[in-house]
């Protein structure tokens, strides 16, 4: 099986995000970065199928240099190889500019299967693999909590997550892309022999002219999509504490919830 | 990031994984394991998948080659396990045990011992401290008495670390009684051993969830083959061992310290008293930049002597240095940080007084404080 892995470097989820003054964006300095915890399911999950099946895990991500460290780590779990889609020209994408430069990498790629998160945690589009599949003129399956590729690799069958918890059972032929979520597998750990070894293992870097595609398609240029503004949710106001007789109060309470909260 | 110098790219990989290990697989259970005063033997193996004791240890034994740094990480990254008696259990067999089978132990005892110790599937213990020596190395009486292809050993140990659930011992023996530390051997004694016994698990203020053990040896034979190292070479493996054991001390101890500033820099901003944040008060301030001055001064030195040490200069006298001052800042640190505390401080539900306990060792264990010193004022002839 030739399985590729769409994985994007995210700020670390514990993180205190601050907008920068202009509010356009949030302030990088002394961010720390990670693998976008839902696409470290699809790492796992595409490792234990080559442990199954054979194979080779390649990883596909797009992002400035320093996602080079993200993909280290996935190859330190594992994987065989990396491509980076690394370009001035790719920075500011939005789900739909991002989709169509990591087409670009992955067509030329022989490919049974894709995997990635269900989302990435930064901007919580959810919209990549979607854009990405149909680029690709495939199809996917979202939000999978288990997945059995068929012996013949040729099919699969997933499980989603739908409202109320119930489960829809979908069998999908490949090559498919399946956007993994939580519950799906338990992610191993990079181990130190792991990141030993990935040292040696090959990212293939692609620039702009190496994706075949003009400057206008991708990053900011080709984004369907423009930020405006950035800002934080208000912070939560101190309670309210009433004091008094248990009469007064709750006539007190009363005339709040009617005409503050508006509540009844 | 960036400011450490100490170390490089495989060590900051290394440090993610190993950082993330702990707060996943350890931080949630420490409570519990400090409570039953021990901690689950798997985690030795679940250690050993990630490679937590492979580093700087020889590649054809299932290490990954490097210097010690990879162990210092580890020292550091332990402090986020909440439990000193956790970072003791994994990280003596890490740091005191396995080094020297890998520094001085034939082909055969690596395979028996160091392959299956990086895996975590044997846990190793050094026993060094009797009941009536402990700085005082050349002071031990436990005897070794060659007899054809065998040692006989006779003679008990305490404070031994990992001492009820080893699988292996390094025991120091007196093979040529009458020259003091000229006449010490290690001799590797495996459990199960005839006439080898754990005769109490004992009790301590501290380093709760380890398992400190008193050995008992009576007309234990063993293989001379056993023998670690060269005979009556001993006290200077001893030696050479301590050298990495200081440092890491150091090490470990220095970032409880920043740990336990850090929870009581939040404690301080959070927590009011006359209408104001405690940490407001000058009291308080003056108290908090005197800990990070320590800390930062500690850490220096710690850096500094670790690099000293993996270039191959003499570094004895830092070393020491290293040992006298983190040690003792870490105590003075999580005592200062008890008194910001106030009551609550003292109350078993707060990670302080842990800490203090926990901290409370540092100066003693290694060799201690006053020992230090003592090497110290030799080295300038005094």
């Amino acid at each position: 099986m030739d399985i590729l892995v769409c994985m994007k470097q995210v700020p670390d989820t514990e993180t205190k995000i601050v907008i920068n003054p202009e509010g356009t964006g949030i302030v990088t300095d002394g961010i720390k970065y990670v693998m976008n915890p839902y696409d470290e399911f699809a790492v796992e999950e595409a490792l234990k199928i080559k442990e199954k099946m054979g194979g080779t895990v390649t990883i596909v991500s797009m992002g400035p240099q320093r996602a080079t460290e993200a993909i280290r780590t996935a190859l330190a779990m594992g994987a065989d190889k990396g491509v980076h889609l690394c370009d001035d020209a790719f920075e500011g994408a939005d789900s739909y500019s991002t989709a169509k430069a990591l087409a670009a990498a992955i067509k030329p790629l022989s490919y049974d299967i894709i995997l990635g998160g269900k989302q990435a945690v930064d901007h919580d589009n959810a919209q990549v693999y979607a854009a990405l599949a149909e680029l690709l003129d495939i199809s996917h399956v979202s939000i999978v909590t288990q997945l059995d590729v068929a012996e013949d690799g040729k099919s699969a069958v997933a499980q989603r997550e739908v409202e109320g918890g119930a489960r829809e059972v979908i069998e999908v032929s490949l090559p498919a892309f399946i956007a993994c979520q939580k519950g799906l597998n338990e992610p191993r750990y990079a181990s130190l022999p792991g990141i030993m070894k990935a040292k040696k293992k090959p990212i293939d870097v692609i620039d702009l002219a190496k994706s075949g595609l003009s400057a206008d398609e991708v990053g900011e240029k080709g984004a369907k999509l423009k930020i405006r503004k950035f800002f934080l949710p208000p912070e939560r106001e101190a309670g309210k504490i009433l004091e008094g007789e248990p009469e007064e109060l709750a006539t007190q309470l009363v005339k709040l919830l009617r005409e503050e909260a508006k509540a009844i | 990031m960036e400011r450490e110098w100490l170390f490089e790219e495989d060590h900051r990989a290394y440090r993610e994984t190993v950082r993330r290990w702990i707060a996943r697989e350890l931080a949630p259970y420490a409570d519990e394991w400090e409570a039953a005063e021990e901690f689950p033997m798997d985690l030795y193996r679940k250690a050993g998948e990630i490679g937590f004791f492979a580093g700087g240890l020889p590649e054809e034994y299932g290490g990954v080659g490097g210097d010690f740094r990879y162990k210092i990480v580890n020292a550091e990254e332990l402090v986020g396990c909440r439990s000193g008696g956790v970072a003791a259990g994994l990280g003596l067999h890490d740091t005191i045990a396995l080094p020297p089978i890998s520094r001085f132990g034939t082909d055969e005892q690596k395979e028996r011992y160091l392959v299956p110790g990086i895996q975590g599937k044997k846990i190793g213990a050094l026993a060094v401290t009797e009941p009536n020596a402990g700085s005082d190395v050349g002071g031990i009486r436990t005897r070794a008495v060659r007899e054809g292809d065998e040692y006989v050993i006779d003679g008990s140990k305490t404070f031994i670390t990992n001492g009820v659930r080893a699988d292996f011992y390094i025991v120091a023996c007196v093979t040529d009684p009458g020259k003091k530390v000229h006449g010490i051997s290690q001799i590797l004694v495996d459990k199960g051993t005839p006439g080898f016994t754990v005769t109490r698990k004992l009790h301590k203020l501290g380093w709760r969830a380890s398992d400190t053990g008193e050995l008992a040896f009576e007309n234990v034979r063993v293989p001379a083959t056993n023998l670690l190292g060269t005979e009556n070479r001993g006290f200077y493996q001893i030696m050479e061992g301590f050298q990495e054991e200081r440092l890491l001390m150091a090490a470990g101890s220095t970032a409880a310290a920043q740990h336990c500033f850090d929870i009581t820099l939040e404690y301080a901003k959070g927590r009011e008293a006359f209408g104001r944040p405690i940490g407001s008060f000058q009291v308080t301030r003056h108290k908090f930049a005197d800990m990070l001055t320590w800390i930062e001064a500690a850490r220096r030195l710690v850096y500094h002597t670790i690099w000293l040490h993996i270039n191959g200069h003499e570094c004895n006298k830092e070393v020491a240095m290293c040992k006298i001052f983190a040690c003792e800042k870490a105590v003075e640190v999580a005592d200062m940080c008890i008194q910001i505390h106030g009551g609550y401080g003292y109350m078993m539900e707060y990670e302080v007084q842990r800490i203090w306990r926990d901290q409370r060792i540092q100066p003693i264990g290694g060799g201690t404080t006053e020992i230090q010193k003592e090497i110290i004022g030799k080295l300038l002839g005094l």
